[in-house]
C-alpha cells in the first residue's frame, strides 16, 4: 500500500481502554474533517485528494457513534455493513476485530470507503444527522479497510470447506468482484472473466487515480485471489466464449458486465478530432496510464476543455483535464446546480480545483478549425419548462440564446448504455427495451442458473449499488447451488435497492 | 502469455508472427481481429488475425511497423512472449457464396486480405487477387495468394509486375465484366479509390477500416466512423463495411489525431535503439 492514510502507533491493539464516555459526552464531539491535499496543488497532480484520517482522528470520530440499538445506518447501506459493530471494535482499539467485522460484510471496503456517496446512504440516516453532523462513517470505513489491507497477515485466514461447485462471473467490476468474494467465502470455486488486461472494471478504467488509487484496487483484487478467486483476463464473453459455453462449464453464472457503451450527444461535429467519450478519455488516462508523461498511450492535452454532463463521471473527467494541464476546464450541464447528479464532495473538490460550471446550457454543435480540430462548443441556454413524466421540470431552450464556449477538447459524459456484445451471444437471455438484462426477484435471468446484477441490470448507477447486487446475487447463487430454490425467505437476501437514476461512480 | 513460435520478415517493414493463442485459434472467423498488448505499459493495438491453426493452437499476425508500438512488436523474436491477446473481436466477413471475387490489397492490407481470399477460395469462389506496393520488396504474400487463385501484382515504380496502381488493374477486370464482389484492404486513399471505381459498375465492395481504438468491444467509441451518414463503431459493427458508404475523409482525418505524439514516440524509440546499438 502506498496510501499514507494509516499511521497507526505501534501496539495500538493492546492499548488499555480508558473509562468509557457517556453518550452526552459523545454528542459534544464535533465531526472530524478529512485531511485533503490543497486544491491549488492537487489540481496539477494525480495524487489522492483525500489523505485519510490519522489514528487520532479516527479514534476521536469513532467515539462519536452512540451505538444505536436499532441502527438506521445499516439499513442505509446497500451491502448492509454492520456499521456500529466495526466502529465499536475500532473505538475499543481492537483493529483486527474491526477489520474482520468490516471484511465479512463488504468485499471491497477500501473502494467503498473512498467512492461511496455516504451522504445519501448510511450517513444520511445516521441518528446524529438529525441534529448536527452524522458520524463520518465513510472516513472510518476507509481507515479500518486501509489498516486491514496493510495488516492482512494479522487477520484470521478464512478456510471454508470447498463445495466443489463452480461459478463463472462475467466482469470484474464492483458487482463481479463482490459476488466473487462472497461466493469464495462460501467455499465455491469461482472464476472471474475480464475483457481488459487488468481486473477492476470501472474501478480501474473509470475512476481516476486521485479519487481511487489503482494499487488499492489491485490490493483488493489480490486479497480476493488469496481467498481463492481465479481471474481470466483478456476474455470477452460474447466473443472469446459464449454464454451457452460457459453455462456448460459452470454450475452457475453471474453476469456483471456493466453498461459499457458510451452515449454521444448526437449533434453535428461530434466526430471532429478532439471529441472524446468520457469512457475513452478516462480509459486512456487511468487504465492505459496516460496520466503519466512516460506513458506510451497518447492523450490529447486540451488547454480549454469542455466536459458535457453533470454526474460523477463528468466530475472525474473535468478534474482529470485540469491535472493534464487545462487552463480552463468547464462543466456544461443542462439543468441547474441543484440537480447535479454528482456527489456533493466531487462537486466541492472540482470547485476547489478551479473548475468552471456552465449551468442550464445544452450543446448544439461542435465547431472545428480548417484542419477539423475542435475549436468550440456551440450551446444554447436552457430554462425549466413543464414537469415531464418523471415529475422533474424538463429543460427547454431559450430562443436566440446561442453562444460558443471556446475550447480545444470536448469530453462527452452524458451516460452509458448496455453493450449488446454479451447479450447478443445468448438470444435466450431476456433483455428489456434498452438492452438491459431482465432478472427476477432473486436476480436470476431468463436462463436458469444465470444471474445478473450491477449496471447491466439497473442501468448506469453507482459502485455501491452494483456491490449490493453482487452480494445479494451471491446469496441467491449459493441457494441455487445448494438446491434450495426458491431461497428461504429468511436467507440473506435483502430487498433490492430501488433503481437509482444517478451517474456511475 | 502468448509465446511467439514463428517469425518471418515479409517486407522491409512487415513481419509475420505466429503466436500461441489456443482459444482464439479455435473460434476466430475471417475478418476478425485481436487486441495485442506487448507487455506492461504497452499500448493496445488492434491487429487482424491473418490465419489460425486450431490444432496447433496458434494464430498468425501480420504487423507493419508504423509507429513506436508496432515497431516494438515487429522486433520481437521467437521465444519471446506477448503478454496480452484479446479476441477474437469484430464481425466476420460477409463472404460471397459463388462467382468471381476480386480482392485488392495494398501494403500490409494484403495480409489482412489473405484470410478472406482463403475463405472465399474454400467456398468455391473464383478469386483474383490484385496486390501492390511501392516496389518489388513491398509486394507481400504473392505465393500464398497464388495457391488460392489468380494474382495480379502491381508496383508504383514498375520494378515488379504491372507498372502502376492496383486501381488500374482493377479497372481492367471490371471492364472485362463478371466481377461479383470486390474486397479492398489497404491504406485509406486506396480503399477510397477502389470504392469510387467500383461504384459505376455497381459491384458490391467491402473495405476494412483500421480506425483508432482502445478496447475493441464498443466501450470507448474512439473508432467511430460514419457509414451512410450514421455513426458506427469499427470494432463491433465492423471492421468491414460497404465501401460505397464510408466517409473516407473523416476516417483519414481521425487517423491523424495522434500524429505528433506518434512521431515523438518513434523519435524516442529511434534514439533508444541507437543507444542500444552503441552500447
Amino acid at each position: 500500500m502506498t496510501d499514507p492514510a494509516s499511521p497507526v502507533p505501534a501496539g495500538e491493539g493492546a492499548a488499555p481502554a480508558p473509562k468509557p464516555m457517556s453518550n452526552k459526552e459523545r454528542m459534544t464531539i464535533e465531526r472530524v474533517a478529512m485531511p485533503e491535499q490543497p486544491g491549488d496543488a492537487r489540481a496539477h497532480n494525480f495524487g489522492e485528494v483525500n489523505q485519510g484520517l490519522t489514528y487520532q482522528l479516527a479514534m476521536l470520530e469513532a467515539e462519536r457513534c452512540i451505538q444505536c440499538p436499532k441502527p438506521f445506518c445499516v439499513d442505509g447501506c446497500p451491502v448492509r455493513v454492520n456499521i456500529p459493530r466495526f466502529i465499536k471494535f475500532l473505538r475499543d482499539g481492537d483493529l483486527p476485530s474491526a477489520a474482520e467485522s468490516l471484511l465479512s460484510d463488504n468485499a471491497l471496503p477500501c473502494v467503498t470507503g473512498r467512492v461511496c456517496p455516504q451522504e445519501t446512504q448510511c450517513e444520511q440516516v445516521c441518528i446524529r444527522n438529525k441534529k448536527g453532523d452524522s458520524v463520518a462513517i465513510g472516513y472510518l470505513e476507509r481507515y479500518v479497510a486501509d489498516w486491514a489491507q496493510a495488516h492482512l497477515d494479522e487477520l484470521p485466514k478464512a478456510d471454508p470447506a470447498q463445495t466443489g461447485r463452480k461459478v463463472g462471473i462475467v466482469g470484474s467490476g464492483p458487482a463481479g468482484l463482490t459476488a466473487a468474494g462472497e461466493l469464495a467465502k462460501l467455499g465455491h470455486d469461482v472464476t472471474v472473466f475480464e475483457a481488459f488486461h487488468a481486473p477492476g472494471g470501472v474501478l480501474i478504467y473509470g475512476i481516476p487515480e486521485f479519487r481511487l488509487p489503482k494499487d488499492i484496487v489491485q490490493a483488493e483484487v489480490d486479497r480476493l485471489k488469496g481467498e481463492g478467486v481465479k481471474l481470466e483476463l483478456d476474455s470477452i464473453i460474447g466473443r472469446t466464449y459464449t454464454i451457452p459455453e460457459l453455462r456448460e462449464e459452470f454450475d452457475a453464472l453471474f453476469l456483471a458486465v456493466g453498461a459499457g457503451l458510451p452515449v454521444f450527444m448526437n449533434v453535428p461535429g461530434e466526430n471532429y478530432k478532439g471529441v472524446y467519450s468520457a469512457n475513452e478519455y478516462l480509459t486512456r488516462v487511468n487504465l492505459m496510464g496516460a496520466w503519466s508523461p512516460d506513458s506510451k498511450t497518447p492523450i490529447l492535452h486540451g488547454q480549454r476543455v469542455a466536459v458535457v454532463g453533470g454526474g460523477n463521471v463528468a466530475m472525474d473527467a473535468v478534474r482529470t483535464a485540469r491535472r493534464l494541464g487545462a487552463e480552463e476546464a468547464t462543466i456544461v450541464y443542462r439543468r441547474s446546480a441543484n440537480e447535479l447528479p454528482a456527489r456533493a464532495e466531487e462537486v466541492h473538490h472540482a470547485k476547489d480545483e478551479g473548475v468552471r460550471f456552465e449551468f442550464q446550457v445544452a450543446p448544439i454543435e461542435v465547431l472545428a478549425d480548417e484542419n477539423r480540430w475542435v475549436r468550440g462548443l456551440k450551446c444554447v441556454r436552457m430554462e425549466l419548462g413543464e414537469p415531464d413524466a418523471s415529475g422533474r421540470r424538463r429543460p427547454k431552450p431559450i430562443p436566440d440564446s446561442e453562444f460558443t464556449i471556446d475550447c480545444d477538447l470536448v469530453v462527452v459524459a452524458i451516460g452509458t448504455k448496455a453493450n449488446p456484445l454479451l447479450t447478443g451471444s445468448a438470444p435466450e437471455l431476456k433483455v428489456n427495451e434498452w438492452g438491459y438484462l431482465v432478472t427476477d426477484e432473486y436476480g436470476m435471468t431468463s436462463m436458469p442458473g444465470v444471474f445478473a446484477g450491477g449496471d447491466i441490470v439497473r442501468g448506469a448507477a453507482t459502485v455501491i449499488l452494483a456491490m449490493g447486487d453482487g452480494k445479494r446475487s451471491a446469496a441467491a447463487i449459493d441457494s441455487w447451488l445448494r438446491g434450495e430454490w426458491p431461497p428461504a425467505p429468511e436467507a440473506n437476501l435483502q430487498k433490492p435497492e430501488k433503481k437509482a437514476a444517478v451517474a456511475a461512480g | 502469455m502468448h509465446p511467439i513460435v514463428e517469425r518471418e520478415q515479409l517486407s522491409p517493414n512487415v513481419v509475420r508472427l505466429v503466436v500461441e493463442a489456443p482459444r482464439i485459434a479455435k473460434v476466430r472467423r475471417p475478418g476478425q481481429f485481436v487486441i495485442v498488448r506487448k507487455g506492461p505499459g504497452a499500448e493496445r493495438i488492434p491487429l487482424t488475425i491473418a490465419d489460425n491453426d486450431a490444432g496447433a493452437g496458434t494464430i498468425t499476425l501480420m504487423i507493419q511497423a508504423i509507429g513506436a508500438s508496432t515497431t516494438e512488436l515487429t522486433n520481437m523474436q521467437v521465444g519471446e512472449a506477448i503478454s496480452d491477446i484479446a479476441g477474437p473481436l469484430g464481425s466476420e466477413t460477409h463472404l460471397l457464396k459463388s462467382g468471381h471475387a476480386v480482392c485488392v490489397g495494398g501494403g500490409v492490407g494484403t495480409a489482412v486480405l489473405l484470410p478472406i481470399v482463403r475463405a472465399l477460395s474454400q467456398a468455391g469462389v473464383h478469386v483474383t487477387s490484385v496486390i501492390g506496393g511501392r516496389s518489388r520488396e513491398w509486394v507481400i504474400l504473392e505465393r500464398e495468394l497464388r495457391e488460392l487463385g489468380d494474382v495480379v501484382t502491381c508496383t508504383d515504380d514498375g520494378s515488379y509486375g504491372r507498372h502502376g496502381f492496383v486501381t488500374e488493374a482493377l479497372k481492367d477486370l471490371l471492364e472485362a465484366g463478371g466481377v461479383d464482389a470486390v474486397y479492398a484492404i489497404g491504406p485509406v486513399p486506396m480503399m477510397k479509390a477502389v470504392s469510387a471505381m467500383t461504384l459505376p459498375y455497381n459491384v458490391p465492395t467491402t473495405v476494412s477500416l483500421n480506425a483508432i481504438m482502445v478496447d475493441g468491444t464498443g466501450m470507448c467509441g474512439g473508432c467511430r466512423v460514419t457509414i451512410d451518414g450514421e455513426t458506427k463503431y469499427a470494432c463491433v459493427d465492423g471492421p468491414e463495411f460497404d465501401g460505397h458508404k464510408v466517409n473516407y475523409q473523416e476516417l483519414s482525418d481521425r487517423l491523424t489525431t495522434y500524429r505528433t505524439f506518434e512521431q515523438q514516440a518513434l523519435d524516442k524509440l529511434g534514439a533508444c535503439a541507437t543507444t542500444e546499438v552503441k552500447a
